[in-house]
């Protein structure tokens, strides 16, 4: 028994590890391959070049999209980030009838199919007479993105000493001036947290623009189309190396500050929870 | 809440000029949260009731024919290659939801009993690549399984295999391995919060009454942590039936799922109800399935004790 007792830890560390590997090995092999002289992936690498990434710069058609990106990126990450800020704080500070199936509402574009949730949005914006454009992709990232939004800021809000506010109020503070100088401070990495796990979940995503979208290619779309054309790989490896870098860099930043958050308000969970 | 909290708005209520109504935690949290909700309505719940609607109509070259019928039901249901391409998408996500959560738990478990100190860093590693790009992802693995691919250029340098082999890229075979991997952290989290809500006194107490590690594991903390796996099975199982990308770019002929169906019927074939109609069937379909997946697991779980 004890030999068991012994040996199982070892095994599951070596899992773990063979876990982690199964998870980061495909994800290594777009930087790996966007460095290699030859245009198609295969080992042992022929010559490693950057000139993959010097080409990026000089295509048009990539620096739009990257604008689109950026552009639709910030403005979702505004607009669920706000929607998210008003829900988080409902759920967090009041107890009202309906309350629970409400939240189960705004939570569910986390389970449901992506297509399915994109074309039903095509029809309704078409049915408005919408024209598709990025403002409609604008509008599906922000359903998208607001479950995540809720799962940050709720993190951050939960635990929130009310008294705080209280304290405040009764020291002769304006509502205004209480939520400025007690609540905003306290809650502010949260809120910096959502905006960044937004904004790259809106880098990120496809299925949704690419439905809502019109003529205006976002990064995702824009590497779609080149996926055609078995010589613009390198190329798109390089693209995609740089977003996975960005993504990461973000998401690191997000974590730190979700967790500054939640050690502020002394509340674990958020991400995981 | 505590009950202080709880008696303290009435006092507030008291000394306001603004009605009652209006005052009450339950106005004034249902008011909060309202533009979120409405928003949700607008463009999810209205979206849903349109493609509902749609899919009792009939197209008509460029106009829709608002008569009711069941027609496109039919089609959906009975037409071979809607047929085909239904069961082969459950029959993935099934398959990919049990092997998610197989190889999630024993994970979810390590980091849940055995992580210590380094909880919170082997999670943020296995957030991370779920937050990179789910296009780019799926790509990585289109390079890894192609005709001139790692895996077969690495096969043929060990000398395993003299000539790259065609079967390892455009089949449902690698639509399942690369969902596999796309939705591995979806599947972890979920077991790994419900093994940290296992009281571990209970262990002990099953280990101190004479079971073993394998015994007091699969008595106590496997049925304990029943919950997170079935939320982990179906948050995997529900959406994967709906994947456009990794079969479009893995799958091949025959790795075609329901959703490239639906995504044409809205482009080139240009049949909005029909398309309706298949994405309809699909949810009621996935939900049902999802259903009897947690009544399996609830009934598993009632004979491990």
């Amino acid at each position: 028994m004890t030999a068991i007792r012994r040996f199982l830890p070892g095994w599951l560390s070596s899992y773990a590890v063979l876990y982690l590997l199964f998870l980061y090995l495909p994800v290594i092999f777009l930087p790996i391959f966007s460095i290699n002289t030859a245009a198609t992936p295969k080992f042992p690498l022929s010559g490693v070049t950057l000139h993959w990434y010097e080409d990026l710069p000089r295509t048009p058609a990539l620096i739009d999209a990257t604008w689109n990106s950026l552009i639709v990126g910030v403005s979702a990450a505004i607009l669920s980030t706000v929607l998210g800020i008003l829900a988080a704080r409902s759920i967090t500070r009041y107890r009202y009838p309906g309350r629970r199936p409400i939240n189960g509402l705004i939570m569910a574009p986390l389970v449901l199919p992506e297509v399915i949730v994109a074309i039903s949005m095509l029809l309704v914006m078409l049915q408005l007479g919408l024209s598709l454009s990025l403002f409609t992709v604008v509008l599906g990232h922000v359903l998208v993105c607001i479950p995540y939004s809720m799962t940050v800021l709720t993190s951050g809000f939960e635990g929130f000493d009310r008294s705080l506010e209280e304290a405040s109020a009764d020291l002769g503070e304006s509502a205004f001036g209480t939520f400025r100088r007690v609540t905003l401070p306290m809650v502010a990495p949260a809120i910096i947290s959502s905006l960044l796990v937004c904004f790259t979940i809106s880098l990120d995503e496809f299925i949704i623009a690419f439905f809502l979208t019109g003529t205006e290619a976002t990064l995702p779309i824009y590497i779609w189309g080149q996926l055609r054309f078995a010589a613009k790989l390198p190329g798109v490896l390089a693209l995609g190396t740089l977003l996975l870098f960005a993504s990461f860099l973000l998401m690191t930043v997000a974590e730190i500050l979700r967790r500054r958050a939640a050690r502020r308000t002394q509340n674990e969970g958020g991400l995981y929870a | 809440m505590t009950a202080a909290a709880e008696g303290s708005p009435p006092l507030r209520v008291a000394g306001s000029r603004r009605s009652p109504l209006l005052q009450s935690e339950a106005a004034q949290g249902f008011a909060l949260i309202s533009p979120t909700f409405v928003y949700a309505l607008i463009l999810l719940v209205l979206p849903i009731l349109v493609v509902i609607a749609h899919s009792f109509w009939t197209q008509n070259y460029l106009t829709i024919d608002h008569t009711f019928t069941l027609e496109n039901y039919r089609i959906a249901l009975t037409e071979p290659i809607y047929r085909d391409l239904l069961w082969r998408s459950l029959y993935i996500s099934l398959t990919v939801s049990l092997l998610t959560v197989a190889l999630a738990y024993p994970i979810a478990y390590f980091i849940s009993f055995h992580g210590g100190r380094h909880k919170s860093l082997w999670l943020f590693l296995i957030t991370i690549p779920f937050w990179t790009s789910y296009l780019l992802r799926v790509m990585s693995w289109k390079v890894i399984l192609g005709y001139n691919g790692v895996l077969n250029s690495g096969l043929m340098g060990l000398g395993i295999i003299q000539e790259p082999s065609d079967a390892l890229l455009y089949n449902s075979t690698a639509v399942i391995i690369t969902l596999t991997h796309a939705w591995a952290t979806f599947a972890i989290l979920p077991i790994f919060v419900s093994l940290e809500k296992v009281d571990r006194t209970l262990v002990e107490a099953a280990t101190d009454l004479g079971d073993g590690p394998l015994r007091s594991f699969l008595r106590v903390t496997l049925p304990l942590s029943a919950p997170g796996v079935i939320s982990a099975a179906l948050i995997v199982m529900i959406p994967t039936v709906g994947d456009y990308v990794t079969p479009k770019l893995v799958g091949g002929k025959d790795g075609v799922m329901i959703a490239n169906a639906i995504q044409a019927q809205f482009g080139k074939a240009s049949n909005w109800p029909l398309g309706a109609a298949l994405s309809v069937t699909t949810m009621i379909i996935v939900s049902l399935m999802a259903g009897a997946t947690v009544l399996v697991f609830r009934a598993l779980q009632r004979l491990a004790r």
